[in-house]
């Protein structure tokens, strides 16, 4: 492919073709591996499969809120999909594509050979399986003795005293909680390790200020999945302890609260949102400018902004819980806490746009999605801020206009720059190039799919229709918006077997990819693909913040132009 | 070509990184501090809540005695630290030990309380608020001084077979971290429980 520079050619003497080994040996290999690009891909490969499992859940439920008065599932089976979907979106898949991505990119991007705690990375990666493992295995097991019913149905934010073993008989709550727990648990693990990795494995010359903006923001979101992801962590031990050892915390019968589990799951569950965007942010940050063909404007900014996120989505948790009546001086509180979220959000689309201003923007499959990206999630920002409004809160709580509005953050842009991420690192982690052709089918008809759902899906909100109903009358009038929601669905599907069938397609028939297909200038392209096993033959050391320009430009290196 | 740039030929000044250890321990204390936050929070939240006996007023004693073992097992372990960057494996050896004795005797002391707690007041985790916030607060704390003991421990055990040398010595700092960090909370968690609380 594209220019592969001589000096490129020196650094990989290495031949990435081995013998072929039988299958056990195989799975032996990936089982016990401690490779931060093996674990890596592990997790992608986990998070995809979860992906389609929850994705077909929300099929079903789309199937099922079509036309009105539809008898397709049962209200208990209708509940069980939308608590699974949530439960296996956020923890298992959210959650574990992203580290998936931060596993094989920081070390190679900070010119590393593996993470700082490589059989930590192995014992996040295998507790937070079994934690997905456990969540549905709760199909089989869920029942207990009292035939209560399997999978579990509490909703992803298991409001107590629902969770109580009163109303929640069974063991399906109890696997849900230990889930939780463990992807926890693998979670916490696998933070400490990313912000280890990117402080103390750095190659010479790579100061913080010459960071990537990928591994900062890995940084960033690291360090806030460390400090919310453990009140989650107590929080579902407190309600261990009330299920198995009979204790009262969220028990009101006792003088418990059952607001007190509303706070605890939103301080993490809103910051969550943020764990899971900032690794969206990180790849545009990476894929904008190269596509651009220039460098991202406003490095400094860029950072301050996302620490700054960081800080502030700690303190909005509670416009989750307006219509818990928190009072006049709270609720002033956290609307204006969260409308100041926009600005340093503001501050990245202004950057971003200003890398693409003027640049020769190359409309790859890649760019193509992250394009969609920012106008999605600037569309998501605006009815954030609508949400954030308390009065209006009231009105639009607990409809499906909030539905439509996170599922714009989390599809629109998460899934878009997922995606993104896919096309432009598929040629690294494999070798071989996607295919553009199919690519640009997927795009449009997810972009197209994407919106037929979620646009109109915030309409049914403002005309009443509440979220996990499991049908409606006919007479409500939201009849026409769910056929359009639930035909989006459709596109949205094929466009991912797309994109599922151009993976395995690409694996064995793409085109060689070669290092560095993108001309790009970050130094996961400086060694071969897939890169070998120690990663880099010679650490490198680098002297400015695109280690591959200076080497592909020696006559105009940025190291020239740095403060 | 490449050399230029990736193999640097002039000196730079050396390329120093900080210690993953005390990293990776930093990042596992403020995902543990932010666990014990909730926990003191729900401690404090339902002071006086409970809607039966018996209180925190009429049940609990200050724990003076194993309060100061605990915090002053923060100051032995640090001795066990400096020792050992000096080569001095009797003196680490020793003050090792005094850590784990002290330890020890902080859980001693945890459990004649809960003993008594239970078998004499009748108070359990399903008593009452009370029982639950605090048998899970004061639990969770002394889980984490259990397995601060267990490494401490192994630590004497291989300080003793001669296998723990000054190499070593970060390594024990980054445990000295984790046992210091567990005597800060000791601090918290006695302020909350047995001066706000009572
Ligand atoms: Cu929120």
């Amino acid at each position: 492919m594209a220019t592969q520079t001589p000096e490129i050619e020196i650094l990989n003497q290495s031949t990435p073709t081995e013998p072929r080994h039988p299958w056990l040996e195989v799975l032996h290999g990936w089982v016990t591996t401690v490779d931060h690009k093996k674990i890596g891909l592990m997790y992608i490969g986990y998070a995809l499969l979860f992906l389609v499992i929850a994705g077909v859940e929300a099929l079903l439920m789309r199937v099922q809120l079509a036309i009105p008065n539809n008898t397709f599932v049962s209200p208990q089976v209708f509940n069980r999909l939308f608590t699974m979907h949530g439960t296996t979106m956020v923890f298992f898949v959210g959650m574990p594509i992203l580290f998936g991505f931060g596993n094989y990119l920081i070390p190679l991007m900070i010119g590393a050979r593996d993470m700082a705690f490589p059989r930590l990375n192995a014992f996040s990666f295998w507790i937070s399986a079994f934690g997905g493992l456990l969540l549905y295995f709760s199909f089989l097991g869920g029942d207990g003795l009292y035939g209560a019913g399997n999978a579990p149905d509490v909703g992803w934010f298991a409001y107590a005293p629902l969770t109580s073993r009163v109303f929640s008989p069974g063991h399906s709550t109890d696997y849900w909680t230990l889930a939780v727990l463990l992807s926890g648990v693998g979670s916490v693990g696998t933070a400490l390790n990313i912000i280890a990795t990117a402080i103390c494995m750095r190659c010479p010359g790579m100061k913080m200020s010459r960071l990537p903006l990928l591994v900062w923001l890995y940084i960033v979101t690291s360090g806030l999945a460390l400090i919310i992801v453990s009140p989650l962590t107590a929080a579902q031990i407190m309600l261990m302890l009330d299920r198995y050892a009979g204790a009262h915390f969220f028990d009101t019968q006792a003088g418990g609260s059952a607001v007190l589990w509303m706070h605890f799951f939103w301080i993490f569950g809103h910051p969550e949102v943020y764990v899971l965007v900032l690794p969206a942010f990180a790849f545009a940050n990476e894929i904008i400018p190269v596509f651009s063909r220039k460098a991202i404007f406003g490095y400094p900014a860029m950072v301050a902004a996302s620490v700054g996120i960081g800080f502030i989505s700690l303190s909005v948790w509670a416009h989750h819980m307006f219509t818990v009546g928190l009072g006049a001086g709270a609720n002033t509180f956290f609307t204006l806490a969260t409308m100041v979220i926009a600005v340093p959000t503001g501050i990245k689309i202004f950057n971003w746009l200003a890398t693409l201003w003027g640049g020769r923007i190359h409309f790859t499959v890649a760019m193509m999605f992250a394009v969609g990206f920012l106008f999605q999630f600037l569309i998501a920002g605006l009815t954030g801020i609508m949400l954030s409004v308390s009065p209006l809160d009231w009105q639009l709580s607990g409809s499906y206009f909030v539905v439509a509005h996170f599922h714009y953050v989390l599809v629109g842009a998460i899934l878009f720059m997922i995606f993104s991420a896919f096309y432009y690192w598929y040629p690294k982690m494999s070798g071989r190039m996607l295919s553009e052709k199919i690519g640009k089918w997927h795009f449009w008809l997810f972009l197209i799919g994407f919106h037929l759902t979620f646009d109109f899906m915030h309409v049914p909100g403002i005309l009443g229709m509440p979220r996990r109903v499991y049908t409606y009358e006919a007479d409500r009038g939201w009849m026409i918006w769910n056929v359009i929601v639930s035909s989006g669905a459709i596109f949205q599907t094929i466009g991912t077997l797309l994109f599922v069938y151009n993976m395995i397609r690409a694996y064995f028939k793409g085109p060689i990819a070669g290092a560095d297909p993108w001309d790009a200038w970050t130094l996961e392209w400086a060694t071969s693909s897939p890169p070998p096993d120690y990663n880099f033959e010679t650490i490198p050391t680098i002297r400015s913040r695109r280690p591959l320009w200076d080497l592909k430009h020696p006559e105009d290196p940025d190291s020239n132009y740095e403060f | 070509m490449s050399e230029a740039v990736f193999i640097s030929d002039v000196p730079v000044e050396p390329w120093v990184l900080p210690s993953r250890g005390v990293v990776g321990m930093a990042c596992l204390i403020c995902a543990e501090a932010a666990i014990f936050i909730i926990f003191v929070v729900a401690y404090i939240y339902y002071i006086g809540k409970s809607i039966s006996g018996p209180t925190p007023h009429d049940v609990l004693e200050l724990p003076v005695l194993t309060t100061i073992c605990l915090l002053s097992s923060s100051f032995t372990v640090h001795l066990a630290v400096v020792n050992l960057e000096r080569s001095k494996r009797a003196l680490c050896s020793l003050w090792l030990a005094g850590t784990v004795l002290l330890g020890a005797i902080f859980l001693a002391g945890t459990a004649m309380e809960w003993n008594d707690l239970i078998y004499r007041h009748g108070l359990t985790i399903r008593t009452n608020l009370f029982g639950t916030t605090f048998y899970s607060l004061v639990g969770l704390h002394a889980s984490h001084v259990v397995i601060g003991l267990l490494m401490l421990s192994l630590a004497l055990i291989f300080s003793l077979n001669g296998s723990m040398t000054h190499m070593h010595a970060a390594k024990l700092n980054v445990l000295s971290l984790y046992w210091h960090f567990v005597d800060a909370v000791w601090v918290v968690v006695f302020l909350v429980v047995y001066v706000l609380g009572r």
